[in-house]
């Protein structure tokens, strides 16, 4: 059994696993944003309070927790690759950290033109946009660590201190601002809670959930290949690769 | 349809956020396959000029 | 290095090795008193600035003053970290550190509690004289200085983790910040929280003992993640 895991540790097996992966979970998030935005955009009766503006939940709730998500599975290959040494473990959480950036900017986005209708503002100081807007630097931070290091091996180990050290950091980093908020919080409705759902809404979220999280496996799967290409450059099989033949 | 667009006069709103999320993917998939692209010129330079085409290789 | 009269189960070179290395930095630092004063001056004038580009008016001032004299201490944090480990790798006494039998953990530790002696605790001293510039009542004032000498050294722990991850990079000041500056908000949170709880009357002791909680956290952690990132570092 242990002989199957670490046959797909190696860059030159994974890779065309990975080229077959990106397919299926390509079509089936596009399928599945279909669906949701479906539901989202149509079906989905307008909102007694909010009107129709509360439609980018179903972009924003998806994008949130894709953002949280993906750093955690980040945090998870960085520990691996420290722990085993392994460089596809290191490849992967560097292959990830982009996507994760950019879903937690569709979350402050989305969150931003969310509140300005239904509160007034683009921004408020509470606690969730805040740890999200937080989030968004730790990922900066490792994005730019790996762009500072010139070595590859370096880059990784580093990133994987830091990335463990920011995940350690998330829940007291939302915890912290949750207190600092709940002291400073006027009479403002809070923010944090979305309103009760109705059954419609909430499938609409975790289909568009489901279709963010396949996007982002497909994307992040997308993006190992090419980190793949450019670190084992010069591999003989690489060579052999018809696509780099044909370059 | 229009009142599809209008989303009762929040349409402002929620496009900015829509257009936002799918400029911000579209964004990503065009870097990514730039990406790829350079990558793979990069990696063609290494190969050895020769006449033979191995049969391995997968895309 | 250390006696054998007086091993204890603790001394197997760890509290040794920590003393040597504290003592070793602190000697260094002294010897550079003038950079010492700089990072203190740049520490008054921040917090002089913000009074001149925003109000007098001695209310704002005092509801400012401490989230100003945090951030100012962040500040001072990162414009000195970077010396925590630069000097010595420049001259490759830190490789021969990381060589030596001694725990690296340990040594580090020692330069981590050299530099906040060094900029952590000047800034808590300062605390109070400043404090009055931004109209701070006594008892605002103890409870800021009571919060920033817990949360300086936590500034200094995390820092080190910083400034180990980016040794010998480029415009490593500024990468050291943004990699920084996001953990550091929890400690800003609770510091600056905790005069804002004394001042509405709701007790400090929730704030000073998460922040408490925070140092102990960082005192057993960042030795060891700042080791680790100096050996990734040297390698």
């Amino acid at each position: 059994m242990s002989l199957n895991w670490f046959k797909y540790a190696s860059p030159a097996s994974f890779y065309p696993l990975a080229g077959k992966l990106i397919p299926w979970f390509g079509w089936s998030a596009a399928l599945l944003a279909l669906v949701g935005l479906y539901i989202g955009l149509v079906v989905a009766p307008t909102d007694f309070q909010q009107g129709d503006a509360y439609r980018i939940i179903f972009i924003h709730v998806p994008a949130a927790w894709m953002s949280m998500f993906l750093y955690v599975v980040m945090a998870a290959w960085s520990a691996l690759a420290l722990g085993f040494n392994t460089r596809l473990s290191a490849m992967m959480a560097q292959a990830i950290a982009p996507t994760g950036a950019l879903m937690t900017f569709i979350a402050l986005w989305s969150g931003a033109f969310w509140g300005r209708p239904t509160w007034g503002t683009y921004w408020a100081w509470d606690a969730r946009m805040t740890s999200e807007l937080i989030l968004l630097f730790l990922y900066f931070g490792v994005i730019a660590l790996r762009h500072a290091i010139d070595d590859p091996r370096r880059a990784d180990r580093a990133c994987g201190v830091l990335t463990l050290t920011g995940v350690v950091n998330v829940p007291i980093i939302y915890f912290s601002v949750q207190w600092w908020n709940t002291l400073h919080q006027g009479s403002s409705v809070s923010l944090t809670k979305a309103p009760s759902m109705a059954a419609i809404m909430l499938t609409g979220m975790l289909i568009m959930s489901l279709a963010a999280w396949f996007y982002a496996i497909a994307a992040s799967l997308a993006r190992v290949r090419v980190v793949i290409i450019e670190r084992e450059r010069g591999a003989a099989w690489i060579g052999g690769l018809t696509e780099v033949r044909n370059a | 349809m229009s009142t599809f667009f209008a989303m009762n006069g929040y349409g402002f709103y929620v496009w900015s956020a829509y257009g936002a999320a799918a400029l911000v993917l579209a964004i990503e998939l065009f870097a990514l396959r730039s990406r790829r692209k350079s990558a793979l010129e990069e990696a063609r330079l290494t190969v050895p000029e020769d006449a033979g085409n191995p049969a391995e290789g997968s895309v | 290095m250390s006696t054998a009269a007086t091993a204890s189960p603790v001394d197997d070179g760890v509290l040794s090795a920590m003393r040597w290395a504290a003592a070793r930095d602190l000697k260094l630092a002294l010897r550079s008193r003038g950079e010492l004063g700089v990072q203190l001056l740049f520490y008054v004038i921040v917090v002089s600035l913000f009074p001149l580009s925003t109000t007098p008016e001695r209310n704002l001032l005092a509801t400012m003053g401490p989230g100003v004299l945090w951030v100012a201490a962040l500040l001072s944090s990162l414009l000195s970290l970077p010396r925590l480990f630069a000097g010595d790798h420049a001259d490759g006494t830190l490789e021969q550190i990381a060589l030596s039998p001694y725990p690296l953990a340990a040594l580090v530790y020692g330069k981590i509690l050299a530099h906040w002696l060094t900029t952590g605790l000047p800034v808590v001293a300062l605390a109070p004289l400043l404090g009055l510039q931004y109209a701070m009542d006594g008892e605002s004032l103890a409870v800021l200085t009571a919060a920033l000498l817990i949360g300086t050294p936590i500034l200094s722990l995390l820092g080190a983790i910083g400034a180990a991850l980016t040794l010998g990079l480029r415009a490593s000041g500024s990468l050291l910040a943004l990699l920084i500056l996001p953990l550091y908000v929890p400690v800003l949170i609770f510091g600056a929280g905790a005069v804002d709880a004394a001042r509405a009357g709701l007790g400090v002791s929730a704030n000073l003992s998460l922040l408490g909680a925070g140092l102990l956290v960082a005192t057993v952690g960042a030795p060891f993640a700042a080791a680790a990132a100096v050996r990734i570092a040297l390698d």
